[in-house]
C-alpha cells in the first residue's frame, strides 16, 4: 500500500495533475474564508464592468487633497466615439488642408492636436449642409469643454434652496487613493447581473467540484456494485444486468440526460439533483468493466479457496474480488468526476442546469455569458476565466488518471 | 485391484461436465465412474485438457455437475444451498497448481490460517490458543509462524507458500484433500519435501488424497490407485502397478514413453 502511493506520487503526471486539482480545490477552501461576501450578491448596477479597482467618487471629492505640479494627461480621444473621430478625419482631409498620408498615419491623441490647430468653423465648406457644419460646430464645443482645464465647483444648496458655491476642485489636486475609505477591486470584473466575478467564480468551482464528485460517486457506485454482483454472480441475473446496461449504452446518455432534466420543474433543480441525474446516467462503463474484469477473477484460486474456506458471497465479492479491482475503480471514479463536471456545463449551457437564483456553477455562468453577449462586446472576463478553469480541471483530472494507469498497468510505463 | 479396501468415501457414476450449447457445446468431463476409497491416495492423471482439472471442480462442488451423480460417503451428495455447501467443504479441500495465485495477495498469512481454525468452530478460542494451533501447524510443515505472522503472501517463496497451503490443510483435517497439481509450480527439491508431507498427513488423520497430475512417474511413487484420464474418459484404472508396470490402453503407453529417463535415450519420435 505504501510502496503504491509512493509509486503514485513518483509519477510526474500524477503529480503535476495532483498539484493543479489540489491548487483549485484548495482555492475553494481558503478563499470563502477570505472573502465572506455573498458570492452572489448584485453589486454591480448594469452589466459587465471591467475589471479593475472602482473608488467612491463622494469620497475621493471629500478625502484630504494634494497639489500636484504636473500636467494632467488629456483623455479626450478616450471620451470620443468611434463617430466622432470618423467625422473628424473626414474634415479634416477634405478642409483642413491636412495630408491623407498624414491622416492615415495620426492616432487619436494627434487626430485631437491636428483638429485643435486646423479646425476652423469659417473656412468654406462646400458640399456640407449647414446642420452637418452645425454638427462640426458642436463637436468643436465638445473637444474644447473636454480640454478646459477650469476648477470643478461644488455647489451645495442653501436654505433658500439656492445653490451655493461651497467648494472648487482645481486640476492640480490629487487625492491618495490610500485614503480613499470606499473602494472595491474586481480583479475579474462584474457579470451580467452585477455580481463579482471573481468570488463567483470560486464558489461556482466548488458547487461544480461537487457535482462532479456526488455524480462520480453514484455513477461508479452504481456500476460496481451493478458490475461485481452481475460479474460474480452470473447466470440469469448477469444476462439482465447486460441487457440494462446495454440498454443505457445504446441510448446517447446525454440525450437521456436532457430529457431527465427537462422533466424535472425548474424550481426543483438543485445542484445535488443534476448531480445525481448524471450519476444515474453514466454508469455503464464502470459496471461494464468492472464485471468484465470480476468474470475473469471469479474463476481465479484464491476465489476458490475463500470459497472452499466458506466465506460468504458477500465477503468474497468484498475482500477477494473488490481489492482486485480497487485501482480500475479509482481511476474510473476519477474520469467519472472529470465527465461529471463537463456534463453539469453541457446542461447548463442548454439552460437545464440548476435553478439560477441560488446557486452559480461553471456551466450557468458560461450559459449567463453567452445570452448577454459576453463574447460579442469583449466582455472577456466574464467567460474567459471560467473556460480556464473547466479546462483545468479537466486537464488535471485526466492528468492524475493517466499517472494512475501508468502505475497500475506497468506496462503502459514509458 | 487391491482386495483389503478402505471404506466408501468419494464414488462418481456417469459423471459429466458440459460447457457451452448447441455448435460450441465442450464435453470436458465424459460419463466417468469412480470408486475413492478412504484413507487411499488417488491419482488422475492426463495430459492438459483432458478434463483433470474440471473434474476436480466438479469433486469440490466447485461447478455443477451436467450429468450423472456423486456419492459421498455412501449418500447421493447434496450440496444445493450455501450451508450444505460450507458443510461439505468441512470434508473436502484442495491445494491448488500455482500457490502464487492461490493467495489473496491483500489478505495477511495469519488471515489465511484463522480462517481455519473458524472453520474448524474455534471462533471462539482465546488468540493465545489460536497462535499455538498455528504455531503447531506451520512446524509440521518446517515453517516457523513467528517468522510468517503479519507477513504477506508474496513475501514467501513458491516452495513456502504451498507448504503454508499443507499447513492449512493439517488445520483443517478434511477426509479428502484435492491435490491439483500441487508440484508443478516448484522446483525438484521441495517438490519432494511437499510430496512427503502430503504422505505424512495422510498417515496423521488417514486422508484419501486425490492427486492431479500430468507426471505419470510421480502418480506411479505415490498413488495406491491411478486413473488415466484422456479425452474426458478414464482409459484405464487399477492400482499403480497394474496400470503403469503392465499398461493396457495405448494412451497410457504413449503418457509412460514419454517420460524422459535419465538413464535411456528419450525417443522424440513418439511425442
Amino acid at each position: 500500500m505504501k510502496n503504491t502511493l509512493r509509486n503514485i506520487f513518483h509519477s510526474p503526471r500524477f503529480v503535476v495533475g495532483f498539484v493543479i486539482f489540489m491548487a483549485i480545490l484548495l482555492t475553494t477552501i481558503i478563499y470563502p474564508l477570505v472573502v465572506t461576501a455573498n458570492p452572489l450578491a448584485m453589486i454591480g448596477q448594469g452589466n459587465f464592468f471591467k475589471p479593475g479597482t472602482y473608488v467612491s467618487v463622494k469620497d475621493t471629492v471629500t478625502s484630504k487633497t494634494y497639489t500636484l505640479n504636473i500636467e494632467a494627461v488629456s483623455n479626450i480621444a478616450d471620451q470620443l466615439t468611434d463617430a466622432n473621430k470618423e467625422d473628424m478625419r473626414t474634415w479634416l482631409v477634405k478642409y483642413g488642408g491636412v495630408s491623407q498620408e498624414d491622416m492615415d498615419a495620426a492616432d487619436d491623441d494627434e487626430l485631437v492636436e491636428l483638429w485643435l490647430e486646423n479646425y476652423d468653423s469659417s473656412v468654406t465648406q462646400s458640399g456640407l449642409t449647414s446642420s452637418a457644419k452645425k454638427a462640426y460646430v458642436r463637436l468643436n464645443d465638445t473637444i474644447l469643454s473636454l480640454m478646459d482645464d477650469s476648477d470643478v465647483i461644488i455647489a451645495s444648496e442653501n436654505e433658500d434652496g439656492e445653490l451655493e458655491e461651497s467648494d472648487s476642485i482645481s486640476t492640480k489636486e490629487y487625492v491618495n487613493v490610500s485614503d480613499v475609505t470606499n473602494k472595491k477591486t474586481f480583479l475579474l470584473g462584474t457579470d451580467n447581473f452585477g455580481r463579482d466575478v471573481l468570488t463567483e467564480m470560486v464558489n461556482a468551482t466548488a458547487t461544480s467540484l461537487r457535482i462532479g464528485l456526488i455524480a462520480g460517486l453514484v455513477a461508479t457506485l452504481i456500476g460496481l456494485s451493478l458490475g461485481l454482483l452481475s460479474g460474480y454472480v452470473g447466470g440469469t441475473f448477469d444476462n439482465i444486468i447486460v441487457f440494462i446496461t446495454n440498454l443505457f449504452t445504446v441510448i446517447p446518455s446525454f440525450v437521456l440526460l436532457i430529457l431527465i432534466t427537462y422533466s424535472v420543474n425548474q424550481s426543483a433543480r438543485g445542484a445535488t439533483l443534476i448531480a445525481v441525474v448524471i450519476g444515474l446516467t453514466s454508469w455503464t462503463w464502470t459496471c461494464r468493466s468492472v464485471r468484465s474484469q470480476v468474470i475473469s477473477l471469479r474463476n481465479r484460486d484464491h476465489v476458490n479457496l475463500s470459497k472452499l474456506s466458506g466465506h460468504s458471497m458477500f465477503r468474497i465479492v468484498v475482500t477477494d474480488i473488490l481489492p482486485y479491482v480497487a485501482s480500475y475503480v479509482v481511476m474510473a471514479l476519477i474520469l467519472q468526476i472529470s465527465s461529471g463536471i463537463l456534463s453539469e456545463a453541457q446542461l447548463s449551457m442548454l439552460g437545464l442546469g440548476p435553478s439560477t437564483s441560488t446557486t452559480a456553477t461553471l456551466g450557468l455562468m458560461m450559459n449567463w455569458a453567452t445570452a448577454y453577449s459576453a463574447h460579442l462586446n469583449g466582455s472577456w472576463w466574464a467567460y474567459f476565466p471560467v473556460v480556464l478553469t473547466i479546462t483545468l480541471i479537466s486537464f488535471s483530472l485526466n492528468l492524475m488518471n493517466t499517472g494512475l494507469d501508468q502505475v497500475f498497468n506497468p506496462q503502459l510505463r514509458d | 485391484m487391491s482386495e483389503k479396501r478402505g471404506k466408501e468415501c468419494l464414488r462418481g457414476k456417469g459423471v459429466t461436465k458440459i460447457f457451452g450449447v448447441g455448435d460450441k457445446k465442450t464435453v470436458a468431463v465424459d460419463h466417468v465412474d469412480f470408486d475413492f476409497r478412504e484413507g487411499e491416495i488417488i491419482s488422475i492423471v492426463g495430459e492438459s485438457g483432458s478434463g483433470k482439472t474440471t473434474l476436480s471442480k466438479m469433486l469440490l462442488g466447485l461447478i455443477s455437475v451436467t450429468e450423472g451423480e456423486v456419492y459421498f460417503q455412501g449418500q447421493p451428495r447434496d450440496i444445493k444451498g450455501g450451508r450444505k455447501k460450507k458443510e461439505y467443504w468441512k470434508n473436502i479441500q484442495a491445494i491448488f497448481q500455482d500457490p502464487f495465485s492461490s493467495y489473496n495477495m491483500f489478505n495477511k498469512i495469519d488471515s489465511v490460517l484463522l480462517d481455519c481454525i473458524n472453520m474448524r468452530g474455534g471462533k471462539h478460542l482465546p488468540y493465545k490458543e489460536k497462535f499455538d494451533m498455528m504455531s503447531e501447524a506451520c512446524s509440521f510443515v518446517n515453517l516457523e509462524f513467528k517468522e510468517l505472522t503479519n507477513k504477506y503472501p508474496f513475501e514467501l517463496s513458491g516452495g513456502q507458500m504451498q507448504r503454508l497451503m499443507i499447513a492449512r490443510i493439517f488445520l483443517l483435517k478434511p477426509k479428502i484433500l484435492l491435490a491439483d497439481e500441487p508440484t508443478s509450480m516448484i522446483d525438484a527439491c521441495s517438490r519432494s519435501t511437499i510430496l512427503d508431507m502430503l504422505l505424512k498427513l495422510r498417515d496423521e488423520i488417514n486422508m484419501t488424497v486425490i492427486f492431479i497430475t500430468h507426471d505419470i512417474g510421480l502418480a506411479y511413487y505415490i498413488s495406491d490407485e491411478v486413473y488415466i484420464m484422456e479425452h474426458g474418459k478414464f482409459v484405464e484404472y487399477g492400482t499403480a502397478e497394474d496400470c503403469i508396470i503392465h499398461p493396457q490402453a495405448a494412451y497410457t503407453k504413449r503418457l509412460i514413453s514419454d517420460v524422459p529417463k535419465i538413464y535411456e535415450e528419450w525417443d522424440l519420435s513418439t511425442v
